[in-house]
C-alpha cells in the first residue's frame, strides 16, 4: 500500500518532529510512505478567510502531488478536514474527488484502517490531558462531542490506551475550543489568546503534565499562550507518543 | 424608594442571606439558578461596540475591552457555561433528544417551504377568532402600524414583554420620538431599557451586567440604594417601581414564540409571567410576530416546547407557556405579521435555514467567543453565532466583519435545537462577503499573494528555506494585517534546526 505523506506548511517549518513521527509510525506498520517534495499547503488560510478563488491553484497543485496514492495521511486534523470538506475551488473531477476522499488524519487512519492491537515500542509515563481539536472532534468525528446525545467513543483515547504508562487527566471543559481558529488567531487575537489561557489553565488545574492533540496548530497556539502566562505545561502530538517518544 | 412601601420588606436587608434561604432551597428556575457572583471591587461595566453609521462593526475591538474587564468577563463566561451545562443535563434526561431535534428541524423546513400557505391559514383562523391581523413589510411599516393602532385608541403608555423583533425594528426609539412611553416588563429587558442599552442576549438580555452594575443603574433611574446590590432587593425594587406603571398602562404588547396556523393562536413563553401582564392588564393587546414563527398544527408545538427552555436555560419548561386565542370581552387584539427581510432571506440558497431559529440562545451560551466577548460587542440586534449568520442579511457592509468573529468550532450547530448548520453558514458568509467585495483591500492583496506563493513550490521553498526565515516571513500569508498579532499575547514557536523538508532530504533522500 502506497501512502502519500502530507506535511502541512507550519509543521514543515516549525514542528518537523511531528512529520518525522508520522512518517516513522507509518513505516513501522510496513507501509510504503512517499513524501511528494513539491507539496506546499492545503490552502486553508485563504479559504478560511473567505478567499476561495485564490485557493484554486494551490488545490490543483495538491491534487497533482497526491493523486495515485492509496491514501494520503497527514498529522493535522484541520488540514485534512479542509481537504475533505471544503476543497471546491477547482472542478470536481474524479481525480479530485478521489484525493479528497482518500485523505486521512493520522489518528483516524490508524484507528479505522490500520487497526493496530498494540504499540509495543511506545511507553509514556506521564499525566496527559487530551485536546480534541474542533475539526477532529466535530468534523472528522474522532470522538463523541459533549453537545450531542450519543454513545461515548474516542478514537484517540482508544489508541493512547494501548500505550503503556499513560495517566489520563480530564479538564473541566474538555470540548471547549482553545481559540486557535486559523486566521481567527490573528484577526481576533485578544479573544483567541484569552481562550488559550483558559484552556491551558484548565488542563493545568486538572494536573496534566502534557497536552496531547492530533492538531499541531492548536498545540502551537496553546504552547505560545502557556509560555506567555507561565503555565508549566508541555505539548506533544499524538503521533509522537504512538511512535515511542519518551518525553 | 429606600423607605417607601414595599410588598416584601424582609427582602430589603442586604446581608440577611438567611432570609433568602429561610424556607428551604433557593428558587431554582431558569436564570435564578445561575450562580451569583459577588464583585470584590467596583469594576466599570465595559460598553459595547462603537457604531459609526454604516461602517463595519469592529467586534474584536469591543471584545478586547470586555476581556480587559476581568470580573465581567469571568462572570459572563461562567454564568453562560453554567447554562450550557444545565442544557446538557436536560438533554441526557431525554432519550429521544436527537430525534426531537430532527423532528423540530423537519417541521420548520416544511413550514418555511410552504410559508405562504401557512401564513394565510393563520391569518384566516386568527380573524375568525376575532383578532385583527396586519401585515408589515419592514420595520418602518411595523412601527407605523402599531403607532396607528395606539393612536386610534388614544394610548399614551405601552407595556411590553421582551421581543427581539421589536429590537430589530428600533421600536422603542420610534415610540419615544412619537411621544409614547414604552415600559419593558421583563426584568432584564427593563434593566437594559433603564440603562439605555440594547439587550446583549436573546434570552437573558442583561447577562453581561454584574449585580453591582444593576445597582448603579437602578440607583440612577429608580432611586435605589447605590450600595445595595443584593439581587432580591434589586428585583423587588424594580417590581415596586414597575408594577404601578403596568397597572396604569393604556396598551400591552407581546411578541410570540410560535404562531399556530390551524388555530390562529399564538404562544408566548416567559419565566416571569410578564407577557401575561402585558397582554391581560390593558384592554388592548398588540402582538408583533415574525412571519417565520408560524407552525402548522398544535401538535407540533409540543416538539418545540420540549426543546425551547431545555436548550435555552436548561430548565424543562418555561414557568409560563401562554396561549392567546383572541380578544377578551370588551378588549381588542391585534397581530402584526412582520417580514423585515425574512422573505429575502428565504430566497438565499445557503442561508435560508437560519429562519428555523427559535431564539433559544443555546448557540450563544455555548460559543466560547461570545462568552468572552459579551453580546454588545457585536453591535447588532442579534449577537453570537446566530447573529453572525443573520446580521449580514440586514446590512452586509456594517456586519461584514462579524462572520470572522468565530473559530468555526461547530459547538453552536451541535446545540441548536432545530439543527441549523450555523458554523457552516458562518464559513459560507465569509465566502459570500468576499464575493460581494465587503473585505478590506489589504486582506485581499495578501490572500492573492498567498495563493500565488502556495501554488509555486520553488518560490514557496525559497520563502521558507529555513525555519528562522519562515518565522520571519510565514506570517505574511497567515497574517494579513501587517501587525504581529500573533506575538502580542502569546509566544511565537521555537524555530527548529531544520524543516521537515530538509530532514527528509537528508534521511530519506533516495525516496521521492
Amino acid at each position: 500500500m502506497r501512502i502519500g505523506l502530507f506535511v502541512p506548511c507550519y509543521i514543515d517549518a516549525f514542528f518537523p518532529e511531528v512529520g518525522i513521527a508520522t512518517l516513522e509510525l507509518l513505516e513501522r506498520f510496513g507501509y510504503d510512505v512517499v513524501y511528494p517534495r513539491a507539496q506546499t499547503c492545503c490552502g486553508q488560510p485563504m479559504a478560511n478567510s473567505g478567499f476561495n478563488a485564490d485557493c484554486a491553484d494551490t488545490e490543483a497543485l495538491f491534487v497533482r502531488n497526491f493523486s495515485g496514492f492509496d491514501y494520503i495521511v497527514a498529522p493535522s486534523g484541520s488540514c485534512v478536514q479542509h481537504v475533505r470538506d471544503n476543497f471546491d475551488a477547482i472542478e470536481q473531477t474524479d481525480d479530485v474527488k478521489r484525493v479528497r476522499a482518500r485523505t486521512f488524519e493520522i489518528v483516524e487512519f490508524l484507528h479505522d484502517i490500520v487497526k493496530p492491537d498494540a504499540f509495543p515500542w511506545a511507553r509514556f509515563p506521564h499525566r496527559i490531558g487530551l485536546h480534541n481539536s474542533c475539526g477532529t472532534l466535530r468534523r472528522l468525528k474522532h470522538a463523541a462531542p459533549s453537545e450531542l446525545r450519543e454513545a461515548p467513543f474516542s478514537k484517540p483515547m482508544d489508541l493512547l490506551s494501548k500505550v503503556a504508562g499513560i495517566e489520563f487527566v480530564v479538564p473541566a471543559r474538555p470540548d471547549e475550543c482553545c481559540g486557535f481558529g486559523g486566521t481567527f488567531s490573528v484577526f481576533e487575537e485578544v479573544v483567541s489568546t484569552k481562550m488559550g489561557y483558559d484552556k491551558v489553565s484548565d488542563h493545568a488545574r486538572a494536573g496534566a503534565e502534557y497536552i496531547v492533540s492530533a492538531d499541531t496548530s492548536c498545540l502551537m497556539h496553546q504552547q505560545g499562550c502557556a509560555e506567555r502566562i507561565g503555565v508549566p505545561l508541555k505539548f506533544i502530538h499524538i503521533a509522537q507518543i504512538l511512535n515511542g517518544a519518551s518525553a | 424608594m429606600s423607605n417607601g412601601k414595599v410588598l416584601h420588606p424582609e427582602l430589603l436587608a442586604p446581608d440577611d442571606r438567611d432570609s433568602i434561604y429561610r424556607r428551604g432551597r433557593r428558587l431554582d428556575h431558569a436564570g435564578g439558578a445561575s450562580q451569583p457572583l459577588r464583585a470584590s471591587t467596583l469594576e466599570k461595566q465595559p460598553r459595547g461596540a462603537k457604531v459609526h453609521g454604516n461602517r463595519p462593526i469592529d467586534q474584536a475591538e469591543a471584545a478586547a475591552r470586555f476581556i480587559a474587564a476581568p470580573e465581567h468577563e469571568k462572570m459572563h463566561d461562567e454564568r453562560l457555561w453554567d447554562l450550557r451545562q444545565k442544557r446538557d443535563r436536560q438533554m441526557h434526561g431525554i432519550p429521544e433528544w436527537e430525534e426531537l431535534r430532527a423532528l423540530a428541524s423537519a417541521i420548520k423546513e416544511h413550514t418555511l417551504t410552504h410559508l405562504d400557505d401557512y401564513l394565510e391559514e393563520f391569518e384566516t383562523n386568527a380573524r375568525a377568532n376575532g383578532t385583527h391581523v396586519h401585515w408589515a413589510r419592514d420595520a418602518a411599516d411595523h412601527n407605523r402600524i402599531v403607532h396607528d393602532i395606539l393612536r386610534d385608541h388614544g394610548a399614551r403608555t405601552l407595556i411590553k414583554s421582551k421581543s427581539m423583533l421589536t429590537e430589530e425594528c428600533g421600536f422603542r426609539a420610534y415610540m419615544a420620538a412619537a411621544g409614547i412611553e414604552v415600559i419593558e416588563t421583563d426584568l432584564g429587558e427593563r434593566i437594559q431599557q433603564l440603562d439605555n442599552e440594547d439587550p446583549s442576549h436573546v434570552v437573558v438580555p442583561a447577562v453581561h451586567k454584574l449585580r453591582t452594575d444593576v445597582a448603579e443603574v437602578f440607583a440612577r433611574t429608580i432611586g435605589t440604594d447605590p450600595d445595595n446590590s443584593d439581587v432580591h432587593y434589586l428585583a423587588e425594587s424594580e417590581r415596586e417601581s414597575n408594577r404601578p406603571l403596568i397597572l396604569a398602562a393604556d396598551a400591552g404588547m407581546t411578541g410570540a414564540n410560535f404562531a399556530v396556523a390551524e388555530t390562529g393562536t399564538f404562544v408566548v413563553c416567559t419565566n416571569e409571567g410578564n407577557a401575561d401582564l402585558s397582554a391581560n392588564v390593558p384592554k388592548l393587546h398588540i402582538a408583533s410576530i415574525g412571519i417565520e414563527k408560524v407552525i402548522p398544527h398544535l401538535e407540533h408545538l409540543a416538539v418545540f416546547v420540549r426543546l425551547l427552555s431545555r436548550s435555552a436555560l436548561g430548565s424543562p419548561i418555561t414557568q409560563y407557556t401562554s396561549h392567546f386565542r383572541g380578544p377578551r370581552e370588551g378588549g381588542e387584539m391585534h397581530i402584526v405579521l412582520v417580514d423585515n427581510g425574512r422573505s429575502e432571506r428565504l430566497g438565499l440558497e445557503e442561508f435560508w435555514t437560519s429562519l428555523k431559529c427559535i431564539r433559544c440562545g443555546a448557540c450563544m451560551n455555548t460559543c466560547p467567543v461570545y462568552r468572552r466577548s459579551g453580546g454588545l460587542s457585536y453591535g447588532a440586534t442579534y449577537s453570537g453565532p446566530i447573529g453572525l449568520i443573520i446580521d449580514p442579511t440586514f446590512n452586509a457592509r456594517k456586519y461584514s466583519n462579524l462572520p470572522f468573529s468565530s473559530t468555526l468550532n461547530g459547538s453552536c450547530s451541535n446545540v441548536c435545537p432545530v439543527k441549523i448548520n450555523i458554523h457552516e453558514q458562518i464559513y459560507a458568509w465569509r465566502r459570500e462577503l468576499v464575493k460581494q467585495h465587503e473585505t478590506p483591500f489589504v486582506k485581499k492583496a495578501a490572500m492573492k499573494a498567498a495563493g500565488e506563493l502556495l501554488s509555486h513550490p520553488a518560490a514557496y521553498r525559497a520563502a521558507i528555506a529555513t525555519a528562522d526565515f519562515a518565522l520571519a516571513h510565514l506570517p505574511r500569508f497567515v497574517i494579513y494585517n501587517g501587525l504581529n498579532a500573533w506575538g502580542k499575547h502569546r509566544e511565537v514557536p521555537h524555530p527548529p534546526k531544520q524543516t521537515f523538508h530538509s530532514w527528509h532530504q537528508s534521511n530519506r533522500g533516495e525516496k521521492t
